[in-house]
């Protein structure tokens, strides 16, 4: 089991296709700070079912070259300047979903079934530029027309979250944000930052054990005080909305993303000073 | 005297009416704010609201959400749209070379919720096109509210119900609508509508919308 983030970090090659939660469900920024300083090329991210800071930081970096999500935006801070950027100038492919169908096509990998249905969606293009989405007549209704839309299951390489606590059986705790273990039970391997380590076994404690997700999902975690920061984990600490603006105004250009990228990733200047201790 | 806002809320709670449960997307303050003062008013009111960052009400975030609206459990959800046009379809993906953040949920809400309200404050050519440019959703509306005017929805076309200044609506609008000969003003909040506003509800919307309660109403 890796002990720090950039272990994990060195785990997740060029290329990964890396499913990650929405900025208010447990990025760990840590790890993808560490995929930033290490140079990642190429992943394609998967957001479940939408991105925020945690992608854009990829993306302005020039570590991804694809992204599938129902959205990528700073919510109340505005749009995620360098994802809008690359989209605009063609320097990303970007496969447009819509929320359920995310959560569906990971469900079905989670069963091990090719496919799952999904209502709705008809009459959206997001359909016309989809071709791996089917519309079809439902089966099981043996009169009458009843088109539905069948998702391909979505099975990431890799899931990468952050947790409250991780326990010495190797689970980890994510609380109310148990959409994360559907991720971990759809992914081939799942990596996760943990706040704090809790002796024994979570899944011993009634009370914590329906937060849990098991070890049996768990590929490797490391530990990271605040890994989260600048976003948040309910009733630990809150997301910096003030570093979160700060942010969204300093990504407007390339430039002002990396000077942030040299104060707060530790990325060295080009003109070779010493690199800030991160906040 | 009400602001824009208070006036706004008041008429959303009109448009939701009876309903028992009504979910809350992301940065929509006053939809929000709607529900609280239905609540406020004494109605029975389920409010799920997807970005409460403190007794969020899903343990299975938004997952949860799509699978309880997919079941007929949400009776209104709200969405707006970089684009709305004259056929009710929303476009929340790209328009003029801009690219907007995404689709989100809409193209599966707007058809599996009854009553889904269109709701943009901008009120312009800009946003109010004759054809959208991508279509991110289609569906049936319930209403369509700007912050100048309020249309229903006729079946095929929007019809200007009431306009909530005196002003040149059609001017502003880039489709065509249905009209009434005489278009009436939008109701203003009642006294007792604005009593709660300021009081109990500004109280319930500050924690989770802290720059709108501090703009609308003073809350620090």
């Amino acid at each position: 089991m890796a002990a720090r983030p950039e272990q994990l970090a060195a785990l997740i090659p060029d290329g990964a296709f890396l499913a990650l939660p929405p900025d208010y469900s447990m990025p760990s920024m840590a790890v993808v700070r560490e995929l930033i300083l290490q140079k990642r090329k190429n992943l394609r991210l998967l957001g479940v079912p939408v991105l925020g800071m945690c992608a854009d930081l990829l993306i302005g970096a020039g570590c991804v070259a694809e992204v599938e999500s129902s959205a990528v935006s700073l919510g109340e801070a505005g749009l995620a300047p360098r994802f809008t950027e690359a989209v605009e100038k063609g320097e990303i492919r970007m496969r447009d979903a819509t929320c359920p169908a995310v959560h569906t096509a990971l469900q079905a990998s989670e069963k091990g079934v090719p496919f799952m249905p999904l209502r709705g969606v008809l009459g959206s293009d997001l359909i016309k530029n989809r071709p791996d989405w089917v519309v079809q007549q439902n089966p099981m209704q043996k009169t009458g027309s009843d088109p539905i839309l069948l998702v391909p299951a979505i099975t990431p390489d890799i899931a990468l979250f952050h947790a409250r606590w991780a326990d010495e059986a190797g689970n980890v705790w994510v609380g109310r944000r148990r959409e994360l273990a559907t991720i971990a039970h759809a992914a081939k391997q799942t990596f996760v930052t943990y706040e704090e380590l809790k002796p024994g076994d979570m899944l011993e404690d009634e009370l914590l054990a329906p937060g849990v997700i098991s070890a049996t999902y768990i590929t490797a975690t490391a530990r990271a005080e605040r890994g989260a920061w600048p976003l948040g984990i309910a009733g630990v600490y809150d997301i910096d909305d003030a570093h979160l603006a700060q942010y969204a105004r300093a990504a407007r250009t390339r430039e002002g993303f990396q000077r942030y990228l040299e104060q707060f990733v530790c990325i060295p200047a080009k003109s070779s000073s010493p690199a800030s201790s991160p906040a | 005297m009400h602001t824009r806002e208070e006036l706004l809320a008041c008429v959303v709670a009109r448009l939701i009416g009876e309903a028992r449960h009504v979910a809350v997307g992301a940065a929509s303050p006053i939809p929000a704010t709607a529900c609280e003062l239905l609540k406020a008013r004494g109605q029975n009111l389920r409010v799920s609201m997807l970005h409460k960052r403190k007794g969020n009400p899903f343990t299975e975030g938004s997952r949860e959400l799509f699978d309880l609206a997919g079941q007929g459990r949400i009776d209104v959800f709200f969405l707006g749209g970089a684009q709305i046009d004259g056929e009710g379809s929303i476009n929340l993906v790209r328009a003029d070379g801009k690219r907007f953040p995404g689709s989100f949920g809409s193209a599966f809400m707007y058809s599996v919720v009854k009553n889904t309200i269109l709701f943009r404050e901008e009120h312009s050519k800009r946003v109010l096109v004759p054809k959208v440019e991508f279509v991110s959703a289609r569906g049936t509306p319930g209403a369509l509210l700007t912050g100048k005017a309020l249309f229903s929805w006729t079946g095929q076309r929007f019809r200007l119900e009431s306009t909530h200044q005196p002003g040149d609506i059609r001017a502003e609008t880039g489709f065509d609508y249905d009209a009434p000969p005489q278009v009436p003003v939008t109701a203003i909040p009642s006294e007792e509508d604005l009593l709660l506003l300021r009081g109990k509800v500004a109280q319930r919307i500050a924690p989770d919308y802290p720059d709108f309660a501090r703009r609308v109403w003073g809350i620090d």
